[in-house]
C-alpha cells in the first residue's frame, strides 16, 4: 500500500485547502445562510469502524469537500480525506455521500443534504487506507488489466494522425473520452461488490475509447481481454455507473458496444 | 458521540435505487419465478396424458377465483420479463439512446397492457 507522503492525492494536511481561497465563507460570517447548523456522521476506520459526528455551520455555495475540509482544519486534524484540483478536472476527491458516490468538491450541500445532516464515506468496493481514503490500485490495475494503454505504431518522425472529427469512431470516442477516473461508477457498480475481479465500468470504458482508435494496434488483445468471464459480459445492465457518472458519461454503452465488438470478433473467427 | 457499524464498504438501499435498477429486479425476480412455475406447468401439461377426466378435472380447478387472479399474475410475469428482454436487447444492439427511463416507462407501460388485456378478456 503506498505511504501516505508518496501519495501525492493525499493533500488533506498539505496545499491549499478550498476554504483558504473562501475566506469570506469561514463560519460565523453574514454569507453564512441563517446561521444554521449542518449535522455530519463521517466514517472512521478502514473497513470496519464507525461514524464520528460533527457540527459544521452552513455555508451559502457551500460543497460536500468544503464540509470535509472544515471538520479536517477545525473540529478534528486526524481526518484522512484526499482531494487536489477542487474544480472536477482530477477525480481524486470522491466520497459516498448520503449513501451514493460522487464528486465532493462539485456537489452542493444543498443538493445533497437530507434536511440538515449528511452522511460522508468512503467510496464503496475499494480497501479503505484511513476514513475516506481509499486505496485506488485495484481500481487502476484493472484499466491495466483491460488493456486501457495506447498502443500505436507512429514515431516522433512521423507525421500527426489525421482522424477526421465527424467519422463514426471518432464520435464514439468522443462519448466516452471525458472519464476523469473517480472511481464513482466503479464504487457504485454491484457487479464489482458480487465479483471482485470483475473490470468494471471504468476500466471497460477506457478500452471501449481505444477499440475506437483508429490509430491503435492493439485491438486483438484488448478484446481478448474484455472478453473473459470477469469483462465485459459480466456486466448486468443495472446502470448505476450511468446514473452516477458526475461527467454524465454512459459506461453501459460502452460495456454495450464492447459487447457487439466482441460478438463481431468471435464471429469472425478473431478470438 | 460514536454509532458504531460494521461494513464502510457494500453499496444498500440509497445507492441502488433508481429506475433501471429497479428494471434489473423486476427481471431477475420475474424469471426466478417463472421458473418456480414451470414445473407446475409441465406437471399440468401431463394430466392430458393421464386421460380425459383427469384433465377436465384439472380445467375445472382452475377455474375458481383465485387461479384466475394467478394466471393474471404469471401473465404479468411473462410479460415484465419478456419486455425487461427486449429491453436489454435494445440496449445491447441497438444504438445508444440517453432516453433510457422513457424506455423503461414504455416497458412498464406494455407489461400492464399486457395484464390488462387479460384481465379485461376474463371478465
Amino acid at each position: 500500500m503506498r505511504s501516505e507522503e508518496k501519495e501525492p492525492r493525499l493533500a488533506a494536511s498539505a496545499g491549499v485547502s478550498p476554504t483558504d481561497h473562501a475566506s469570506p465563507l469561514t463560519p460565523h460570517t453574514s454569507r453564512s445562510s441563517n446561521h444554521r447548523t449542518l449535522h455530519v456522521r463521517v466514517w472512521r476506520g478502514t473497513e470496519t469502524g464507525h461514524y464520528d459526528d460533527f457540527d459544521v455551520p452552513r455555508l451559502e455555495s457551500q460543497t460536500v469537500l468544503d464540509v470535509v475540509t472544515h471538520i479536517q482544519r477545525k473540529l478534528d486534524p486526524t481526518l484522512s480525506y484526499r482531494y487536489a484540483c477542487r474544480v472536477g478536472m482530477c477525480g481524486s476527491c470522491a466520497m459516498t455521500v448520503n449513501g451514493k458516490a460522487r464528486w465532493t468538491c462539485r456537489t452542493h450541500v444543498s443538493v445533497v443534504a437530507e434536511g440538515d445532516r449528511l452522511e460522508i464515506g468512503p467510496l464503496h468496493n475499494l480497501p479503505v487506507v484511513k476514513d475516506l481514503v481509499t486505496d485506488m490500485a485495484p481500481f487502476f490495475d484493472k484499466w491495466a488489466a483491460a488493456k486501457g494503454r495506447f498502443k500505436g505504431t507512429a514515431t516522433r518522425h512521423d507525421g500527426f494522425a489525421r482522424v477526421p472529427p465527424q467519422s463514426p469512431q471518432r464520435k464514439l470516442v468522443d462519448e466516452s473520452i471525458e472519464c476523469i477516473g473517480c472511481g464513482v461508477c466503479y464504487s457504485s457498480c454491484d457487479v464489482v461488490t458480487w465479483r471482485p475481479d470483475y473490470l468494471g465500468p471504468a476500466a471497460l470504458t477506457r478500452a471501449w475509447t481505444l477499440v475506437n482508435d483508429v490509430r491503435d494496434v492493439g485491438q486483438r488483445e484488448r478484446l481478448a481481454a474484455v472478453a473473459g468471464d470477469a469483462g465485459c459480459h459480466a456486466c448486468h445492465t443495472h446502470t448505476s455507473c450511468t446514473e452516477r457518472c458526475p461527467k454524465g458519461l454512459s459506461p453501459t454503452a460502452g460495456i454495450a458496444g464492447l459487447k457487439r465488438a466482441v460478438l463481431a470478433a468471435a464471429l469472425k473467427g478473431e478470438l | 458521540m460514536r454509532s458504531w457499524a460494521r461494513d464502510a464498504v457494500r453499496n444498500d438501499f440509497r445507492a441502488r435505487n433508481h429506475p433501471a435498477y429497479w428494471a434489473f429486479v423486476v427481471h431477475r425476480a420475474s424469471g426466478v419465478a417463472l421458473t418456480l412455475f414451470l414445473p407446475l406447468h409441465f406437471w399440468a401439461l401431463a394430466q392430458s396424458l393421464q386421460g380425459e377426466a383427469r384433465l377436465e378435472s384439472f380445467l375445472r380447478w382452475t377455474d375458481q377465483p383465485l387461479v384466475k387472479l394467478s394466471e393474471i399474475g404469471l401473465v404479468l410475469l411473462l410479460a415484465a420479463h419478456m419486455a425487461g428482454g427486449l429491453r436489454l436487447l435494445a440496449i445491447e444492439f441497438l444504438p445508444w439512446r440517453n432516453r433510457q427511463k422513457t424506455l423503461l416507462a414504455a416497458a412498464a407501460a406494455a407489461t400492464f397492457a399486457f395484464g390488462l388485456a387479460l384481465l379485461l378478456n376474463l371478465t
